[in-house]
């Protein structure tokens, strides 16, 4: 079928009343939790898990892709007005947002950070929509060999590229595969990791962990360390730009759209870096370099629109190959499977409806979230007075409400504390969250291909390697590994790309949130 | 003798402080300005920053009146915090601002003013922007 025939048909399932409302409270919701440090769409999605059982899965996805969206325009609000960046996305837009607004250029900077964001959206959902059916085109006629490979590569290069410890992120990425391993083997059914406790056969419930990891560990990590301040928002109004602003802005912006969107599209992902980028290049092109260090309108439009291009860029392989590379696109794949939908190539064939409800939710979502925030940025700036308390007080309360919630058992609750405290432990000693839960949640699936491949080849190794397109996968993941190394041999390199992290500015982990909310 | 007055970067808290002032010269009482916050929200308005505490400053020099201020964040509610000076320093009055507030937004938030009110061991005078 023609894709912009199912784009139209994915539309008239989003615009429904029911469903515009669903994606009007994704939108506030997504916007209120990525203004607040610390919180994420990503928890969120997880939070609200349980609570969308009932709901349609079209009006559920609907939803969460409004609180995606949500989060990325919310951190920018934050860096620009307070200098924390919301997400860890949003940390290159604090350097020059929060010197604008010092400046008193807080209304240009909110307002070329929120049409920037829409503009690259917008793009990107648009390319997401022409790339997403070629690369499934593509990924139907992969074997098994090659989609475990791609799966290993991703795992990988997330770990490995993301964050500042490559050790660290193993360290999390193996704890995340052992839990997905608690269960009964797919096979042949022996149980595994779970210590004689007939509960864990199943094994442990994705949404359990995933509110553990997110929702319980912040909010211990927060009480742990409530750092007491208290800071002032600067004061702003309604956000607009002027004649200048919009010429010094459209460039960055479609520079910014072109670095996200294939960033995002990689198996490897992430906003940290084509934000960063494009922070480089316009501070390089600019004809304004002095401004600079001192709140430049490009170093905002710029970072901003990779943000969301970047987003945008993360469902090519989240929908066409059931491969996420961010946080809340795990937690969505999760939630696939939640509703008992496969995800993987198949996702568009199967589930034509969903999909292009999904995609299409995007763009209204985008374009509420430019009516909703040019006005009311100040507005959500308010969000930031709410006691640090009452606000862990309500996610403890609804994480304990969801866990218990997806089986009815007790037991739950107790694995929830216990992976709560992993989650304090991990933001404690700099473990990154994201690679525990992508390796919880893609653990399993890749042990399905591994298995399904090898016994294709009948036990035989040499299966995993019987298809040109895993082998030249596994070479890429061979570089991955081995780069570290050709680094040290030539230090001059190494040192350079050391210097440019230092550059971006507050010290943020790409995957830790609780860093993000106590610096 | 010693005047308390709870400071807050607002119409009420101004209207406090100068009522507090009139109150310290008639008195030829020392004034103990109090400004605090809790600290466990990222944001507080009601905690004066550099440049707010510089003006108060200045006005309390101008007013020639014999001050003292009492700022930072010890985790502590801010009426605690009037009340705990107010003991310590044995204060013969205190006074707070009172702003309007609806009787849902006292029942969920409370207010500083309404406890001292309450808890004080000396006169309060409450004063409305």
């Amino acid at each position: 079928m023609d894709v912009w025939s199912s784009l139209l048909d994915g539309f008239s399932t989003a615009l429904t009343p029911m469903n515009m409302l669903y994606a009007l409270v994704g939108v506030l919701l997504g916007t209120a939790v990525g203004v607040l440090p610390g919180l994420g769409p990503a928890m969120t999605v997880a939070l609200l898990l349980p609570v969308t059982f009932a709901l349609e899965p079209a009006s559920a996805f609907i939803m969460f892709a409004g609180i995606y969206y949500g989060g990325m325009y919310g951190g920018s609000t934050t860096s620009i007005l307070l200098n924390t960046p919301g997400e860890s996305s949003s940390v290159v837009t604090a350097i020059e947002g929060h010197k604008m607004a010092k400046a008193g250029r807080a209304a240009q900077a909110l307002a070329t950070a929120a049409i920037g964001s829409f503009i690259a959206g917008t793009i990107g959902t648009l390319l997401l929509v022409v790339c997403a059916p070629v690369v499934v085109k593509f990924a139907i006629s992969l074997g098994n060999p090659s989609y475990l490979a791609i799966m290993v590569l991703s795992l990988l290069a997330v770990t490995a590229v993301l964050g500042k410890s490559r050790l660290r992120g193993f360290c999390a990425l193996g704890l995340g595969l052992a839990v997905g391993l608690v269960g009964s083997d797919p096979v042949t059914g022996q149980q595994r990791l779970t210590f004689g406790m007939p509960l864990l056969v199943d094994g442990i419930d994705i949404v359990v962990v995933a509110v553990a990891i997110f929702a319980v560990g912040e909010a211990l990590w927060v009480a742990a360390h409530l750092r007491r301040t208290a800071a002032h928002v600067i004061p702003v109004g309604q956000p607009w730009m002027g004649k200048q602003d919009w010429k010094r802005s459209w460039k960055p912006w479609l520079r910014g759209t072109a670095y996200g969107f294939p960033f995002g599209a990689l198996p490897a992902g992430g906003a940290e870096i084509p934000t960063f980028l494009s922070y480089v290049t316009e501070k390089r092109l600019s004809k304004h370099p002095e401004e600079f260090g001192h709140g430049a309108i490009e170093g905002v439009a710029g970072p901003e629109a990779a943000n969301n291009a970047s987003a945008a860029g993360t469902l090519v392989p989240m929908l066409s190959l059931g491969l996420p590379t961010n946080a809340t696109a795990a937690v969505m794949l999760a939630a696939f499977t939640q509703y008992g939908i496969q995800p993987g190539p198949l996702l568009f064939d199967r589930e034509p409806k969903l999909v292009w409800a999904l995609i299409a939710s995007l763009f209204i979502g985008n374009v509420l979230l430019l009516v909703i925030n040019l006005p009311l940025a100040p507005a959500w700036a308010k969000l930031l007075q709410i006691p640090r308390p009452y606000l862990y007080a309500g996610i403890v309360f609804f994480a304990t409400l969801g866990a218990y919630s997806v089986n009815l058992q007790a037991f739950d609750l107790a694995i929830l504390l216990v992976l709560g405290l992993l989650g304090f432990l991990m933001r404690r000693f700099g473990l990154p969250v994201l690679p525990l839960v992508l390796g919880v949640i893609l653990g399993p699936r890749l042990e399905q291909q591994l298995r399904t491949s090898l016994q294709l080849s009948q036990g035989n190794i040499s299966g995993l390697f019987s298809e040109p397109l895993a082998i030249a996968v596994y070479v890429i993941v061979a570089l991955v590994l081995a780069w570290p190394l050709a680094r040290r041999l030539r230090p001059g390199t190494s040192r350079c790309t050391i210097d440019t992290q230092q550059d971006a500015g507050p010290d943020v982990d790409a995957g830790d949130r609780g860093k993000v909310s106590s610096s | 003798m010693n005047v308390v007055v709870g400071y807050v970067p607002t119409p009420e808290g101004e209207s406090a402080l100068h009522h507090a002032l009139e109150e310290a010269r008639g008195r030829k009482a020392r004034l103990l300005v109090v400004n605090t916050s809790r600290g466990d929200a990222l944001v507080d308005e009601r905690f004066a920053d550099e440049g707010q505490m510089g003006l108060l400053r200045d006005r309390l020099t101008a007013s020639g009146v014999d001050h003292e201020i009492i700022h930072g964040i010890h985790g502590r509610d801010a009426s605690e915090e009037i009340l705990s000076v107010a003991r310590d320093r044995r204060a013969d009055l205190i006074v707070v601002g009172l702003r309007r507030r609806s009787p849902v937004g006292k029942l969920i938030l409370g207010s500083t003013g309404q406890r001292v009110l309450l808890e004080a061991d000396c006169p309060v005078l409450a004063v409305k922007s």
